[in-house]
């Protein structure tokens, strides 16, 4: 129990017309301080939710955490009301999410929505909150800070929008920042240059950054720990040199072979996992996963696997040992 | 801003052009003549004098003619019922009408905005629901009917309120004679601006930056009342603007009903006594009132939303 935020058992539903879904069940995770976790998964796998219920602003959006905890700094998120909570987000754990286009207030400035949580949650005067702004606004390399402060959101690209969500973000110093897709939205250039800066940014704070993603090239840049969720469930994590040197999961293992590579002649066709994630309201028997792998035995249609652990790592699988020797076929 | 200006000033005169010479044509469309000529002891001569002295034998195209050139020059005739300019017969009546026409949306406003915001955060539940139906009633009930039925309670059964007149000097008379025509106004209008707030805060409070105001801790409160508010009445300011005519028009009837001496019964009696004149001056009036309010109200949108340029 070492770490910074330890999510245990965490399952969170949603209600909707028909009923209850699970978006996520059973999810334990750690961040040591410092550590940066890439939760990494294709659409609808339960990385998002994962996010909001930490932040608690699932509420909002129609779900509710139905089991699990989440410590952070040996405190249970979970049990906290929302106005205890409206102290905690944007001050010990921050979020950026994943559309800059639509994130900020049309409007009000750049200025007014950077220094309001500065003022929200530091109660310092309106001079020193603009002085702290505009530093921010230079830490995240913006230029011309004096008029972007005045400027809205409108005026500004897709990835100046971005390092601004960053800026709203780092206002006050916080622990733990959690990035949803941050750079999902925005062309690669960009992309390059916002992890860039978030490595930077950690480097310099010491803080914990768990980075949401389908991207597992990006998860190589930057993580120290992955976290594979599938489905709602996580299936596999581990290092990032576990996970990339010898993924034990075949998801894992399809994610890893559908990254491009840029070396050699481009004769074969790029790798790409069949199917598509099922939806959880018609989740199959047995391992959610079966349907789209070719490891599955008959153990696999009727029995879940337990996430097994071993040597710091994790895996959800019946055939881990068969993954581990084989590769998988092209197709 | 001057550009838009001098561009609204040309826009407006053509517009008044349009409704001077709709409203100029239906008039001389309609039997008869202006009541000076109607007098039922009048000889078939004097009304041919009459007749020849105001004009009306010339065709109606140079007839209108004649009144554009004329009111161009800021002279709107006289009055051919009382001999009056009518510039001052309109003149005396406008306080009124302003008077019924700045509480009604002054509580449109503020009570509907309210009311809206309130609706959206009861959403589906009985709060919303009774506004709704409330709303509905308001916007389908016929106004001369309710301020009929008005009276008939309130004027007549327990003879709290004035059945029509502005009343007296007092406040407290003026208070009491204009409560039942503002209320009765305001059905056509505060059901309307309940409605367009409550559909646009709903449809703000799920936007993505309402979850990045509330992921910086800020309290509900300022979330709603600052950051989603804020966005949500930049629809309902633009609604405002279509309200003004609309509540003109209702002016129409619940003056009519109260007997209030404003601009709406003006236009009647005028219209009654086919007095051109006058029909045209308070046509001419108006239409410049709504232009202006609806200046007004763009100038207010281009300041809450940044992202409209060239404006203000």
């Amino acid at each position: 129990m070492t770490g910074l935020l330890n999510v245990n058992n965490l399952s969170v539903d949603f209600k909707t017309d028909s009923g209850k879904i699970k978006a996520i069940e059973d999810v334990s995770f750690q961040v040591k301080p410092g550590e940066t976790v890439c939760i990494v998964g294709e659409s609808g796998s339960g990385k998002s939710v994962t996010s909001l219920a930490i932040m608690r602003l699932l509420e909002f959006e129609n779900g509710e955490i139905s089991n699990g905890e989440i410590l952070f700094k040996e405190e249970d998120l979970a049990r906290k009301t929302q106005d205890e909570m409206s102290n905690i987000r944007g001050n010990d754990i921050s979020i950026i999410f994943q559309e800059p286009m639509t994130a900020l207030n049309p409007v009000f400035t750049i200025g007014r929505q950077l220094m309001e949580g500065i003022q929200h949650h530091q109660k310092v005067s309106k001079q020193d909150a603009e002085k702290k702004a505009k530093e921010l606004l230079g830490l995240v390399g913006i230029n011309d800070i004096e008029d972007r402060m005045y400027q809205y959101p409108h005026e500004l690209s897709g990835g100046m929008r971005q390092r601004v969500m960053i800026a709203i973000a780092l206002a006050c110093d916080p622990k733990l920042l959690i990035a949803d897709e941050p750079t999902t939205a925005l062309d690669v250039t960009i992309e390059s240059q916002i992890l860039t800066l978030l490595n930077e940014l950690k480097e310099k704070t010491n803080m914990s950054i768990i980075l949401i993603t389908h991207d597992m090239g990006v998860a190589a840049e930057i993580a120290d720990k992955i976290v594979v969720m599938y489905a709602g469930k996580i299936v596999e994590q581990g290092s990032v040199y576990q996970l990339f040197d010898e993924p034990t999961h075949p998801y894992t293992k399809g994610l890893l072979k559908s990254i491009p590579q840029d070396k050699g002649p481009r004769l074969k066709r790029l790798y790409s996992i069949q199917g598509t994630i099922p939806s959880l309201t018609q989740l199959p028997k047995g391992c959610r996963f079966h349907p789209r792998c070719e490891f599955a035995t008959e153990k696999c249609l009727q029995e879940e696997p337990p996430l097994l652990k071993a040597n710091e790592r994790e895996v959800a699988c019946w055939n881990y040992e068969d993954v581990i020797k084989k590769e998988v076929k092209q197709t | 801003m001057l550009q838009f200006v001098i561009k609204r000033f040309g826009q407006s005169i053509v517009l008044i052009l349009i409704v001077t010479i709709i409203t100029f044509f239906l008039m001389n469309l309609a039997p008869g003549g202006p009541s000076s000529m109607m007098r039922l002891d009048a000889t078939e001569e004097e009304r041919q004098a009459i007749a020849e002295q105001l004009g009306l034998n010339d065709p109606v195209v140079v007839r209108y003619g004649n009144w554009l050139v004329n009111a161009f020059q800021g002279d709107l005739g006289l009055s051919l019922s009382s001999g009056e300019p009518v510039m001052d017969r309109i003149m005396e009546r406008v306080p009124y009408t302003l008077q019924l026409a700045v509480w009604t949306i002054l509580i449109s406003v503020i009570v509907g905005i309210i009311l809206g915001i309130l609706s959206a955060k009861k959403r589906n539940k009985w709060q919303d629901h009774v506004i709704n139906f409330g709303s509905v009633i308001g916007l389908s009930v016929p106004s001369f009917w309710l301020a009929i039925m008005f009276i008939l309670l309130f004027s007549v059964q327990l003879g709290w309120l004035p059945s029509s007149g502005v009343g007296g000097a007092s406040l407290m008379e003026q208070f009491t004679s204009s409560l039942m025509p503002v209320i009765i106004l305001s059905t056509a209008t505060l059901p309307t601006i309940v409605r367009f707030t409550r559909s646009s805060m709903l449809e703000v409070v799920s936007q993505n930056f309402i979850r990045t105001s509330r992921a910086k801790g800020l309290k509900e409160r300022v979330v709603i009342y600052s950051h989603a508010l804020r966005n949500a009445l930049i629809p309902v300011i633009s609604i405002i603007g279509v309200l003004i005519p609309r509540l003109l028009s209702g002016t129409v009837i619940v003056e009519s009903v109260f007997g209030w001496p404003g601009i709406g019964r003006l236009i009647v009696e005028a219209a009654e006594g086919r007095d051109y004149n006058l029909v045209m001056g308070v046509t001419v009036i108006v239409t410049i009132v709504v232009i202006i309010s609806n200046f007004i109200v763009d100038i207010i949108y281009s300041k809450v939303d940044p992202r409209v340029k060239n404006v203000g």
